[in-house]
Order: structure tokens, then C-alpha cells, then sequence
């Protein structure tokens, strides 16, 4: 097993050097550099000082030095430096890392979780009544923008009926501590994991409507009943636990969808995470962050393919590991 | 020897948009305690219908019993609500199948699945269960049983998932297996394994079998009477040896002439010309009619009924009544 | 293709959608001339509910939202329209390719597919329009560079099945070179699940769109329904239908898409469905 993950991680390897390159690919095609940014915001842009500048951050060395510039500051985990914030990049993603994760790790669950069970129970009564409220239901959340969905949420949950806040993480002046902080923070999570989730929910339901429907067909669910196996136990024990295995290869695939859909839910909410992050950035057009935040969720999304795999490989006992 | 299980007249349709297809019409036949009794007929011909009815596990939709009795242990199947019917199934009626790979739940233990079988029908606590599921995996010679009872089905090979089928199946002692083309999927070295096992194992616990096959070698090596089907319907029934030895259906001496060849150089293989009809074209007469070498007119125009023989010996043909052969 | 006319007319849904897609359409075409009210004209007062002077109210600043709404439409129809048709050339082109001659060709693209998947499509998406500065141009190559892979890994399965088909082995036999055989034989059986992916790509490009125009990323000289909400942001504890009423068109746009691809699935795959 453990060299099962080693094996893995090392074929990270290979992704992130793709990554740093298409970045710094990025980098270099962006029109102006840091030195033009750094002197249009010091106001005298003369052309020594820009030039000056250059030198001083080695921009006006050949590409190919600056590529393997780039690489070595990458492996030491520095990320350039965001001038909108005079802040290194590395330590503001840190910074709001856990905010971001504290946002999707239960939506993430919530939605594979809801999801699951939802596409069991429509695919039971394929056709019925049940079927049709969930399908209808899953495509109308699916087709709203998941922004617009938070915004109205916020509406009604907020501003009519005043249950929940309507942005931020935490109520800044109470001055809470301890238990009342995490209830506090627990409080603000509510709205925008429901909106991440409800979006999500809506393509695990599909799926799994669809996966528990093909393994239905499929020849041991014939022996089950010959058994006199009740259909409820058909579903869950035997059809579901099949049906899953696709769903959770998705859900590692999905990972990177989620991310992206966290930069519009944190903006909606105010929720200080990297997707806040990214869009503060944008107003800046705070490349070196843009950038850095692009490398940083890659790396996640690779981390969170490889607990997928690893949980099928949990789940399937054909995948064997030697 | 009183029958354990007895279908009368069971018709069972499929409704689709082309129209009403009769997978099985009008099929009675009995099975006594202890013998086995072989279906015999190619694929369409309704006999993997005729058992999944008796199991009642038809898929319904679109498929529905149209007609008929099928008494076991002095109920009516047919007329048994779902609940009831579920307790007869896997433990008074029980079934194997074609092609045990894909008959295996892939993420569940073998133990696990023989023990589903016994917690379903009986008071076994889990332990319990366990070392029965053992025991039964030593009934039907499983190599290492307290070791493969941990393990899945794809660490087995054909052969030995095929007995962990029937391990399941006779979990609970039933009085009736039904075995849908057991050895279709096997080497030609396991299918005699497999079929002597369920013969010892038949003796030792007193059940019946019905064997659903195509395959006139399985029958004439295992089985006490045949019946053979076509169409949907049943064209001849009786003992092996006399069905063997004196086939009075065209259909059934076609097949024993197919199965008798044994080959030779410039021999051409026997066959049945022709095809079985679409079961959306059934022909108002015997279905057979088209294909049949004796046929006369009436055949396609009359349905021939069952012509009795002798005990439990009858078959479907016009010219039987004339004493035309 | 009558054919496929009456089997797709049997799934109500999907007609439905496809006369609400036609519907947008038609309003995205029409509707400026039937109510040539420029969106970034200030027409009005700020704040004015809907049904009153302003069929659908004016916005922050003053705007006619109707005019927002009918002007929006084209923008979010052609970008997600070309940004689909963009990305499943592409995806066709190398997902062909690369499935018909495998080896290093195909290996090459799954790598680089894969490299693709695994980075946040929309941060991409976010991070390209950035460095380029928002047009409807960059937001289109944006979208289409983020959306190929899909198409392409999907054409790639289709060809490698199809490849070793007998009458692809009559074709080389009969000597017709490879760009034909790709072309004129194999391409037209692998592209039923194309189309439906295609189709379904235009409703994601349209959220995709408004997403980032939501983010102040979209083309400054074009409204979009998008930008729209993110302007009435700032107004929602007391204005909020103008939020509520473009994304409306979005939800009504995306799910009309959805169904009448949909539809095109069951219309071209009519096995599947009478299961």
C-alpha cells in the first residue's frame, strides 16, 4: 500500500514540471513584466530604472536561465512575490489555504454523500414519481450559474428571513475564542457550503442514477433476487456498492471543477479563501499571485485524485496492491 | 411419486411496441421428488422464461405471467404475494446460473454471499452462518474452504466459482434446483466435474433438479425425463431413454441427428434448415412447420396438440394423430 | 433525416427545449431592433422595480435591464457557440489522430489531456483572460482552450474502437490513403456522441462565460448576463431582481440546451433508450 502511494507521488512529479512550465509559459507572454509593474507603480518609469530593475530580479537574462531560475525558486516552495500585497505569494496562499479547505472538504462530502443516496433512491423507481422530482430537480441546479444560486440564497436566507449572515467567516466584533469562535465560524460556513454543495450534488445524483441503472442489468443482481434478496437490500447492498466505483473516480476528477467553482462562491460570500484570493488578484492583475494560485490547486487536484484512487482501490477488492 | 413441483398451462408474454411476444405458451410438465428433469430447447425457445417464472423473477416490466399454475408445497407460485414468494426463493426453490463470473457480486467476499443466503432464510446468527458456509463449501469440494471463504470471486476459477454457485444455492436445503445452463460456460473437464456434483449432491440431500440446457450430451448423461420446447411451447415429453431411442417429434429427431454425428471425412454436418420464426410472425399452425421435413398442409394451418403416449409421454404433432409415424 | 426528425419529436422535453433555444435566438437577433434601448445608456433612475416605466427596472446605475437582458443574449449565445464548435474541431482533429494511429501519438495526447484535467478549468480560463485582457475573443479562446480535452479524449475512444472495423480493413486494403480513411470513412460513424458532447458543451460555456464576466473578467464594451449580476451585487438587500432576472435567462438558456441535446442523444442512439 505504501508503495503504492510513493509510486504515485512520484508520478506527480512529471505533472508538476508541466505545470511550471505552462506557467512559466504563462509568465513570459503576459504583456509587461514585473520590472514595467514596479515602475508604473513607483512613478518615475524611466527606462534606466526599469533596466535597473531587470537586472535586479534576472529578467533580462536568457529565457532558458530564467526557466531553470524559476524551477529552483519553485522547489524551495517560492512563488514569487505579489506586489499588490508587498507579500511573498507562498505565505498569502498559505495563509488562506485552510479557509478554501474548510469551504470544500464538507461540500465535497455533503454532495458525493446526498448525491449518492439521491441517484439510489431515483434509480429504484426508474420512471416513477421519485425519479422524475430528482432528474428535474438535478438539472435545474445544474444549470444555475453557482454564483447566482449563492446570491440567491443569500436573499432569501439573509436578507428575508435574517437565519444566516451573509458573508465573511466570522463575526469580527464579538471577539469570540474557543467554542463560540468554531460555532461562530460554523455559523457563516452554513450558506456557502450549501450553495457549493447543492450545486455538486446535482452531477453526483446523475451519475449515480446512471451507474446504479447499468449495474442493475447486470447478471449478479439476477442471482441476488434468485436468493430472495428484498429489493431494498438489492440497491443498496448489491447495486450500489458496483455503482459507486465510477462515481468516486469522478469525484477525484470533479476536484479541479470544485476548486474552480470555490473562486465564485468565496467571492459571492466574502469567505476569505484562495478563491477570494484569486479574485482580488484579478483586479490588480496580480500575475505572479494568478499564477501562483494556479500551481498551488493543480498540486491539489493531484493530491485529491490520488485519495480517489486510493478509496477505490478501498472499495474494489479486483484492484490489487502489490 | 407424488410431483413437488407442477406447471399447468403457463403462458408468459412480453407486451413491446411490435407487439405481444409469447416467450412461453401454454407449458405444463411435473417434476417428482428426487428425479431431474432436463428443459431442452435452443435459445428463444422459453425455457430460461419458463424458470425465471417459476422463480417469479421475470422483469416486470414488460414481462407478465399471462396464465397458468405453477404449484409447489401446495401454493399457487404465480398467486403468491412478493413477500411470501421471496422466502421461497433461495431456500425451498433455488438457482444457479450460466456464467458464474458474471453471477458473482465482484466486491463481496464468497463467504459473505453464501452467508447472505443463510441469514436471509434462517435464524444462523453471522458465526454461525460462517462455518455452515464452510461446511457447504466442503460439500462441494472447494479446496482450502476457511481460506476461500475470505476471498472474491475473480481469485477463483470457473470451475470453483461455479461450485460456490451451488454451494449458495443449497445453502438452505432446498427442495428444487433449478440449473440454467450450468455448464455452458465451462471447460468440457469441469462440466463433467460440475455435473457429477450436482448428481452426488441430489442423492445425498433428496432434491429435484430441473436442468435448463441446449446440450443433448448434458441431458442423456444426467437426466430422468426431458421435455423439449420450441417456440414457446413444449413439442414432446418422456423419458430420456425412450426420447433418445425413439424421438416422436420431427423437432427432437432433428436434434438427436445434429448431437448423434459423429463425423467423417465428405460427411456433411446434419443440420435443421432454417431458422426458428420471429416471435412477432408465429405462424397460426405448428411452429416447426416451416423447417420440417414431414410436414404436410394441414401443419401450417392447424396447431397440433399434445398427443399422449404413454405415462408423462406425449408430443405435439399432427401426424402422430394419423399413425403416421 | 426524416427519421431522426420524427424519433427526436417523440421526446417532448426535448422539443421544448429546442423552441426555447429558438425563442432566445430570436430575441438576440430581433430584439435590438424591437427595443433599441442601448444597455449603457443611464435611461432612468436607478433602482426602479420591474413593471413599472422599465419593463424589467433599471439597475444601479440607471440602465434599462431589458435591453441588458436582449443584448446580453447574443453575447452569451455566440461565445458559447463558438467557443464549443473551437473546442470540437480541436478535439476532433487530435482526438482522431491520435486514436486512429496510437503509439507515441496517442500517448502524447493523453498526457497532455491528462495535464489539462488535472488543472482547475475555470482558474485557467480565469488566469489566460487575465494575461490577455478581456475581450469576447480572449473569453472564447479561453473557454475552447479549456474544453477540448474532453472532445478529444471522447473522439480518441471512438476511433480506437473503430479502427480495427472490417470495413476500415477494406478501406486500407482497397489502398485509400490514411487522411481519407480518417476523414470520409471513420468520422462520420464516431460523431452521433459528438454532437450530444458538443451540444452540451455550448450550455457549460454559457456558465462558464457568465462566470467570469460575474468576476469583472468579461468584454467591457459588450453586456452579458453575467456582468449583469455582478453589477447588481451591491444592490441586493435592496434590489434584488436584478440579480434574480439574468440569471433567470441563464438557468431558462442552460436548461433548454440541456434538453434539447439531450434530445439529440435519444434521437441518435435510439438503442440506448428502449431499454
Amino acid at each position: 500500500m505504501l508503495r503504492f502511494i510513493l509510486r504515485r507521488l512520484l508520478q506527480l512529479v512529471p505533472v508538476l514540471l508541466a505545470i511550471a512550465t505552462l506557467n512559466f509559459f504563462l509568465l513570459q507572454i503576459a504583456p509587461g513584466d514585473a520590472a514595467d509593474i514596479i515602475a508604473g507603480q513607483s512613478g518615475h518609469a524611466t527606462p534606466e530604472f526599469v533596466a535597473a530593475l531587470r537586472a535586479e530580479f534576472g529578467l533580462d537574462q536568457p529565457m532558458w536561465k530564467q526557466y531553470l531560475l524559476y524551477l529552483g525558486k519553485l522547489v524551495t516552495l517560492d512563488l514569487g512575490y505579489s506586489f499588490q500585497y508587498q507579500l511573498p505569494v507562498t505565505s498569502l496562499i498559505a495563509d488562506r489555504l485552510p479557509a478554501t479547505l474548510l469551504l470544500m472538504v464538507p461540500s465535497l462530502l455533503i454532495a458525493v454523500g446526498l448525491g449518492v443516496v439521491l441517484g439510489v433512491i431515483a434509480s429504484r423507481r426508474r420512471g416513477g414519481w421519485v425519479d422524475s422530482v430528482v432528474s428535474i430537480g438535478a438539472l435545474v441546479v445544474y444549470a444555475t450559474p453557482v454564483f447566482w444560486l449563492g446570491l440567491m440564497l443569500i436573499v432569501l436566507f439573509s436578507i428575508q428571513l435574517g437565519w444566516l449572515p451573509s458573508g465573511g467567516i466570522a463575526d469580527v466584533r464579538e471577539g469570540n475564542t474557543g467554542l463560540a469562535h468554531v460555532l461562530d465560524v460554523a455559523h457563516h460556513l452554513v450558506l456557502p457550503v450549501i450553495t457549493m454543495a447543492l450545486f455538486y450534488v446535482a452531477i453526483y445524483t446523475r451519475l449515480m442514477r446512471a451507474s446504479m441503472l447499468e449495474v442493475y442489468s447486470l447478471d449478479f443482481i439476477t442471482t441476488a433476487r434468485a436468493k430472495g434478496v428484498p429489493e431494498g437490500g438489492i440497491a443498496w447492498r448489491h447495486a450500489a456498492r458496483n455503482a459507486l466505483l465510477p462515481v468516486v473516480t469522478l469525484a477525484g476528477l470533479q476536484f479541479g471543477h470544485l476548486l474552480g467553482g470555490s473562486v465564485l462562491v468565496e467571492t459571492v460570500f466574502g469567505w476569505p479563501g484562495l478563491g477570494r484570493l484569486v479574485f482580488d488578484s484579478l483586479l490588480q492583475r496580480d500575475l505572479n499571485l494568478l499564477l501562483g494560485i494556479l500551481f498551488v490547486s493543480s498540486v491539489v487536484v493531484v493530491i485529491a485524485n490520488l485519495l480517489a484512487d486510493l478509496t477505490y482501490g478501498v472499495l474494489d477488492p479486483r484492484i490489487v496492491h502489490k | 411419486m407424488s410431483a413437488i413441483l407442477s406447471v399447468q398451462g403457463l403462458s408468459v408474454h412480453f407486451p413491446t411496441r411490435q407487439g405481444v411476444v409469447r416467450a412461453v405458451e401454454d407449458v405444463s410438465f411435473d417434476i417428482d421428488a428426487g428425479e431431474t428433469l432436463a428443459l431442452v430447447g435452443e435459445s428463444g425457445s422459453g425455457k430460461s422464461t419458463v424458470a425465471a417464472a417459476i422463480m417469479r423473477i421475470i422483469p416486470s416490466p414488460p414481462g407478465i405471467i399471462a396464465a397458468g399454475r405453477i404449484e409447489f408445497e401446495g401454493r399457487d407460485l404465480v398467486k403468491l404475494p412478493e413477500n411470501e414468494m421471496r422466502r421461497v426463493r433461495g431456500s425451498r426453490i433455488a438457482m444457479i446460473f450460466q456464467d458464474p463470473m458474471m453471477a458473482l457480486n465482484p466486491v463481496h467476499t464468497i463467504g459473505a454471499q453464501i452467508v447472505e443466503a443463510l441469514t436471509l432464510h434462517t435464524n444462523l446468527t453471522r458465526r454461525q452462518a460462517l462455518g455452515r458456509a464452510v461446511e457447504l463449501l466442503e460439500l462441494v469440494r472447494v479446496p482450502a474452504p476457511a481460506t476461500r471463504v475470505g476471498q472474491y470471486p475473480h481469485n477463483l476459477s470457473g470451475g470453483m466459482r461455479q461450485r460456490v454457485m451451488i454451494a449458495m444455492a443449497l445453502a438452505c436445503d432446498p427442495r428444487l434446483l433449478i440449473a440454467d445452463e450450468p455448464t455452458t460456460a465451462l471447460d468440457v473437464t469441469i462440466q463433467a466435474q460440475v455435473l457429477e456434483l450436482i448428481g452426488e449432491l441430489k442423492a445425498k440431500l433428496g432434491m429435484a433438479v430441473l436442468l435448463i440446457t441446449h446440450d443433448l450430451g448434458v441431458v442423456g448423461e444426467t437426466a430422468d425425463r426431458v421435455v423439449v420446447m420450441y417456440a414457446g411451447r413444449k413439442v414432446e415429453e418422456g423419458r430420456v431413454e425412450e426420447v433418445f431411442r425413439a424421438p416422436l417429434h420431427p423437432y427432437t429427431r432433428g436434434l438427436m441427428r445434429v448431437s448423434d454425428f459423429e463425423g467423417g471425412t465428405g460427411q456433411a454436418m446434419p443440420e435443421i434448415p432454417g431458422t426458428v420464426p420471429s416471435p412477432f410472425e408465429m405462424p397460426s399452425g405448428c411452429a416447426f412447420s416451416a423447417r420440417c421435413e414431414v410436414a404436410v398442409e394441414a401443419c401450417g394451418a392447424t396447431r397440433p396438440v399434445l398427443v399422449v403416449r404413454g405415462p408423462a409421454r406425449s408430443a405435439a404433432c399432427l401426424l402422430l394423430d394419423e399413425g403416421r409415424r | 433525416m426524416k427519421q431522426f426528425w420524427r424519433r427526436y419529436r417523440k421526446n417532448r422535453a426535448a422539443v421544448g427545449g429546442l423552441v426555447v433555444v429558438a425563442l432566445i435566438t430570436m430575441i438576440a437577433i430581433a430584439g435590438p431592433y424591437f427595443h433599441p434601448v442601448d444597455p449603457f445608456d443611464m435611461v432612468g433612475r436607478p433602482y426602479s422595480p420591474p413593471f413599472g416605466e422599465f419593463p424589467l427596472g433599471t439597475d444601479v446605475s440607471g440602465r434599462d435591464i431589458l435591453a441588458g437582458i436582449i443584448r446580453g443574449a447574443p453575447v452569451s449565445l455566440l461565445i458559447g457557440v463558438v467557443a464549443s464548435l473551437v473546442a470540437t474541431i480541436i478535439g476532433v482533429a487530435l482526438g482522431s489522430v491520435a486514436g486512429y494511429y496510437g503509439g507515441f501519438i496517442d500517448d502524447a495526447l493523453m498526457r497532455t489531456t491528462e495535464f489539462f484535467l488535472t488543472i482547475p478549468s475555470f482558474i485557467l480560463a480565469v488566469v489566460i483572460v487575465a494575461i490577455f485582457a478581456p475581450t469576447v475573443y480572449t473569453i472564447t479562446a479561453a473557454i475552447a482552450a479549456v474544453s477540448w480535452p474532453s472532445v478529444a479524449r471522447l473522439v480518441r475512444g471512438e476511433f480506437i474502437a473503430q479502427r480495427e472495423r472490417e470495413y476500415v480493413q477494406a478501406s486500407r486494403a482497397l489502398g485509400m490513403p490514411d487522411w481519407e480513411i480518417i476523414l470520409v470513412q471513420i468520422l462520420p460513424n464516431a460523431l452521433a456522441p459528438v454532437i450530444v458532447v458538443s451540444t452540451l458543451m455550448v450550455a457549460t460555456a454559457i456558465l462558464t462565460e457568465s462566470g467570469l464576466s460575474f468576476l469583472g473578467l468579461g468584454d467591457p464594451n459588450h453586456v452579458s448576463w453575467g456582468y449583469m449580476i455582478g453589477v447588481a451585487r451591491t444592490a441586493l438587500r435592496v434590489a434584488w431582481w436584478m440579480t434574480a432576472i439574468p440569471g433567470l435567462m441563464i438557468v431558462v438558456a442552460v436548461i433548454a440546451i440541456n434538453l434539447a441535446g439531450e434530445g439529440l442523444n435519444d434521437a441518435l442512439n435510439p438503442k440506448l433508450r428502449e431499454r
